[in-house]
């Protein structure tokens, strides 16, 4: 894993698997959404609104994916400081965010037409907005500490810490009675029929290989951001030191 | 005295045993949370709890089959809720959201009347785990499982 302490190892890597994990998953998510709006059969109760299913479901899991992601960086960035985890922590909380929000959205959506409610504070719902506002605290948290050049050590804590949230969100519809279903899909069976089930296994391989492509690209920038303001630094202070010769 | 464990292990144990209790707070807390986090009452805990009468509350469970009654005034129906052991009597005047029927799950928002019937003022439908095509409808709820779970091996 040290092998990817070196940023140019990582670069390289990142330069042909970003594109590659892009198309891909542009072309899976594209292809389900085609399939889903175009030919999916109703749903025996609710109709057509369940060819939002792909993409609610798919968003859902990505936005609990971006925290877990966070999560598993922090530790490595608190336990075997490796310098690249603090950046892809930082990496993923924007599309993790995005995908939470996605999913709040889109369960608001379908929630009208099949509750008969947009927004409702169960159990499943509520955990789900405090995600959102977790993702929140920690875009601001750990950019806070970077502009100030500040250790990322307290937002890897906050990452850690946060990532309670997670198991609560996927037990809070067994846990609790709530408005929201509990899962369709447990070990190893389906509640959902194929139908619905290849499509939502498609998308939710093409918006995990955006969401790795999108953690990917912000690697790459705030390395580069980071290695600017480094030189920038360095020059600043070679011309001090001419100043004084 | 030079301690045999190295830093990198001290650290991955001191977060381990940190993590075990964060955990550990995380589930005392929903467990305590366990009646006050649930959205809705079962029939048979509004009948053993047995709410002050006008006190707001949701009842949720399954439409009993057969016991939809539209009422002579045209907006009111009159239906019972049950939990598979008590069912609980409701009246709602209204609309009913699209996927309230019989056999399916329904949230009510409202309150116990006096007679023991209780007075919804908001009907919210239920969405049970099973997403199936219409072409499976004839089936019975465990004929279309297995037909799902075929397909999975």
């Amino acid at each position: 894993m040290h092998g990817f302490a070196n940023p140019a190892r990582f670069l390289r890597l990142a330069r042909w698997l970003t594109p590659l994990l892009l198309v891909v998953g542009l072309v899976l998510v594209a292809v389900s959404l085609a399939y889903s709006y175009t030919s999916m059969p109703p749903d025996r109760l609710m109709g057509d609104s369940v060819k939002i299913l792909p993409i609610h479901v798919a968003v859902s899991w990505l936005g609990m994916g971006g925290w877990t992601t966070i999560a598993i960086a922090s530790l490595v960035e608190l336990v075997w400081r490796h310098p690249l985890a603090a950046i892809a922590a930082r990496a993923a909380a924007v599309p993790g965010a995005v995908f939470a929000f996605l999913c709040l959205a889109t369960g608001s959506i379908w929630g009208r037409p099949t509750w008969g409610t947009w927004w409702v504070w169960d159990g499943r719902l509520t955990s789900m907005l405090v995600l959102l506002f977790l993702y929140f605290g920690y875009i601001a948290l750990s950019g806070a500490l970077a502009r100030e050049g500040s250790s990322s050590r307290i937002a890897a804590i906050f990452g850690l810490v946060g990532a309670i949230n997670v198991p609560i969100i996927n037990r809070s519809v067994v846990w609790w009675n709530s408005l929201h279903q509990p899962p369709s899909l447990t070990m190893g069976n389906s509640a959902i029929d194929p139908v619905y089930l290849y499509p939502l296994g498609a998308s939710t391989l093409g918006f995990s290989c955006l969401f790795g492509a999108l953690v990917l690209m912000r690697m790459r920038t705030l390395l580069a951001d980071m290695q600017a303001e480094a030189r920038l630094r360095r020059k600043a202070m070679m011309a001090a030191e001419e100043e004084f010769a | 005295m030079t301690s045999a464990i190295k830093p990198k292990h001290q650290r991955l144990v001191l977060l381990v045993i940190a993590l075990v209790a964060l955990v550990g707070a995380g589930l005392l807390a929903a467990w305590a949370l366990r009646n006050q986090a649930s959205y809705f009452y079962l029939p048979s805990e509004i009948v053993e709890q047995a709410p002050a009468p006008d006190e707001d509350l949701r009842l949720g469970g399954m439409v009993e089959p057969g016991s939809i009654q539209p009422q002579p005034d045209g907006v009111t129906i009159r239906f019972a809720v049950g939990d598979g052991t008590t069912t609980v009597p409701v009246s709602f005047t209204g609309i009913a959201p699209a996927l309230f029927q019989e056999n399916s799950g329904v949230v009510a928002e409202g309150y116990m009347g006096q007679d023991g019937t209780f007075v919804a003022t908001n009907l919210l439908a239920k969405h049970d785990e099973n997403y199936m095509p219409r072409e499976l409808e004839g089936m019975s709820r465990e004929q279309a499982r297995q037909r799902i779970e075929a397909t999975l091996e």
